[in-house]
């Protein structure tokens, strides 16, 4: 049916593809919700309770039925976007990650593009130019970036450029209590300020993310930039260059129309891997600028033992993954040039 | 190209060694890194100059010095003696966590790639569902879960990093399972369990300790961030991840050396097995150096 269209069908295939991920990260949150130590009613009754109200909370949370209809109760929940009430907070946890989610976006997407717009033309610069000092200074970068932990890049920027030179402002969250918050547009900062014309909290609310966005970004720089490198060097000693040159194209044609979009689609993939690293560095970047995203609330949640407060997150977080590697393949679909001649 | 192993002489692996130490000056110090490391875990707690948890109200805050070399903390503990010392508990940690999911992994690898149909098949199911999972993240919610205990992080650190080697293993066993090595083993009277342990999997040891080297590094930065949120270890105990965390407290005020020392120490750790993996993937396979 969908043959005369086979980018079409190469996009619908792949998003149903993302189903049985979903429902497989559906099935594993659901088990850590289960596997609470001890008994999760005993814990969710509090620490006053008494048998009777310990046996009330096992009914009234269905503890008492069988695991699958248990499954079934959590499905239907979620598909209502119930995720429970945080203990410490006292509001849904699905309100509460809604309302810190645009900070961690905003924060991560900024951190990813800052990423990719140093990291992209390193790796290519340090591909055509080996031997030379870039190709040296990607190297130091790339050895460094994975191993420094983000949240000690993190406290060393608050210490040179808060402390010590002073011009970075003090590392408390999104934007500083002298400016007023842009109204709620879409929940990122910077656009909602774009939006209203204010500039001036633009300018304040971008100097807060400079520094948590390139501290992730410094983390998410070394894989992007080893691997355009090494995507670079291969595309660029292959047969088809080979010919390109021998068939008199300039060298910037062979460069960027040639070499550079083949060398695009191995760093469109490893941009997953890198995705799922971000996400797990977020956490610790908000934790050392105090920066009022989901993964702050989750810290905060997990020092008080606030479950349902850290599965809603941890499921967030999963979902959120698995729509932007989602999002990475239907890219990758649209970069590369074979699919839509003979699409699997 | 046949995929039999081939009997090397010790000697001229030995010979290999000593020539691609003395042709990559990085590798060895690589090992000698390692070889201080080590040394510090085993030997750390009986040479360093003070008590890790002994507090000294009248030196608290005190920059680095002849004295303590690393300043002192908040309460007067010496944080050079801390970081020594919190080098065992933090390589325990991930090499405990490593071996556990090199194990695991292994076994169910080598099911997987030996026997393949639906094994193989709900075995992958498994590992995509992990890995669609930020794993950082995953490894949160396991010891919140599971309760805030350092064994529980030794085991969501195993579970994270299980699917590489898993799928590492399952490849290499699946490449060889019909080799003629493999085949004449069978055919002399060998089991299918012994011919996948003792003549398939050996193949894929060299690849795997590159695989650990590496995730050895890993496995350190992910404890770390997990007891830097406050997860696992507890204070006092000193921990490289507790230290920093603690000591980001004090870096807007100026005492930088209660995070840095204890962040510098993490990072050579983890700069010494990635440099380690490198090398050994060097070694271990000439062709793949960059």
């Amino acid at each position: 049916m969908l043959a005369p269209y086979p980018r079409l069908r190469a996009v619908l295939l792949r998003c149903a593809q993302a189903i049985p991920v979903v429902i497989g990260v559906v099935v594993i949150s659901f088990l850590l919700t289960r596997a609470l130590p001890g008994d999760p009613a005993v814990y969710f009754a509090g620490i006053m309770a008494d048998e009777a109200s310990i046996e009330e909370t096992r009914i009234a949370m269905g503890l008492d039925k069988p695991l699958p209809q248990q499954f079934l109760i959590y499905v239907g929940e979620l598909l209502r976007g119930d995720l429970g009430m945080s203990l410490s907070s006292g509001r849904p946890v699905a309100t509460d990650l809604a309302n810190r989610l645009p900070a961690s976006l905003e924060l991560t997407l900024t951190a990813l593009l800052l990423a990719c717009a140093i990291a992209i033309p390193m790796g290519v610069m340090a591909a055509t130019r080996s031997g030379t000092w870039i190709d040296h200074l990607c190297r130091v970068v790339v050895t460094a970036g994975v191993s420094l932990p983000t949240f000690f890049t993190g406290i060393l920027l608050i210490f040179v450029f808060y402390y010590l030179l002073g011009i970075a402002p003090a590392p408390l969250g999104r934007l500083d209590f002298i400016y007023i918050e842009p109204d709620h547009v879409t929940g990122f900062y910077l656009i909602d300020a774009a939006l209203m014309g204010d500039w001036e909290t633009w300018r304040g609310a971008a100097k807060q993310l400079i520094l948590p966005a390139g501290t992730l970004a410094l983390f998410t720089l070394a894989p992007i930039a080893r691997m355009t490198r090494a995507a670079m060097l291969t595309a660029l000693s292959s047969d088809f260059i080979r010919t390109a040159r021998a068939a008199g194209l300039s060298g910037r044609k062979v460069l960027y129309a040639y070499a550079f979009r083949n060398a695009l689609l191995p760093v469109v993939t490893t941009l997953g891997m890198v995705f799922s690293f971000a996400l797990g560095a977020n956490v610790l970047v908000e934790k050392v600028f105090a920066w009022p995203g989901i993964g702050s609330y989750a810290v905060e949640a997990l020092v008080v033992s606030d479950y349902a407060a850290v599965q809603g997150f941890v499921l967030a977080m999963a979902l959120l993954f698995v729509l932007l590697n989602l999002v990475i393949d239907l890219l990758y679909t649209a970069i590369d040039p074979r699919i839509g001649f003979d699409a699997k | 190209m046949t995929d039999a192993p081939l009997p090397t002489p010790r000697s001229s692996g030995w010979t290999h060694l000593v020539f691609v130490l003395r042709d990559n000056p990085v590798t060895l110090l690589a090992f000698t890194l390692f070889a201080f490391l080590i040394f510090c875990a085993v030997l750390g707690p009986s040479v360093v100059p003070y008590d890790p948890l002994e507090t000294n109200a009248s030196k608290s805050l005190q920059p680095p010095s002849w004295e303590h070399w690393f300043g002192t903390d908040q309460i007067g503990r010496d944080v050079f003696s801390r970081v020594i010392v919190a080098t065992r508990l933090d390589l325990s940690i991930s090499v405990a966590a490593v071996a556990l999911s090199f194990v695991v992994g292994s076994v169910l690898g080598g099911i997987a790639g030996y026997w393949g149909g639906w094994l193989d098949a709900v075995l992958n199911r498994c590992l995509d569902t992990i890995m669609a999972f930020p794993l950082f993240v995953l490894a949160m919610g396991i010891v919140a879960a599971l309760g805030n205990t350092i064994e529980n992080i030794i085991y969501a650190t195993a579970i994270i990093n299980m699917p590489f080697y898993a799928r590492l293993v399952r490849a290499e066993v699946n490449i060889r399972r019909d080799a003629g090595f493999a085949r004449a083993a069978k055919l002399s009277g060998n089991s299918d369990l012994r011919v996948l342990a003792c003549h398939i999997f050996p193949n894929a040891l060299p690849p795997m300790m590159v695989q650990v080297s590496l995730n050895l590094g890993w496995a350190i930065l992910n404890a770390a961030g997990l007891s830097f949120i406050g997860l696992g270890v507890r204070p006092p105990t000193p921990e490289w991840g507790i230290m920093v965390a603690e000591g980001a407290n004090f870096i807007v005020s100026g005492e930088w050396w209660l995070a840095v020392f204890p962040g510098l120490w993490l990072m050579l750790a983890v700069f010494t097995f990635n440099l380690l993996g490198d090398g050994l993937r060097d070694i271990v396979d000439p062709r793949k150096r960059s």
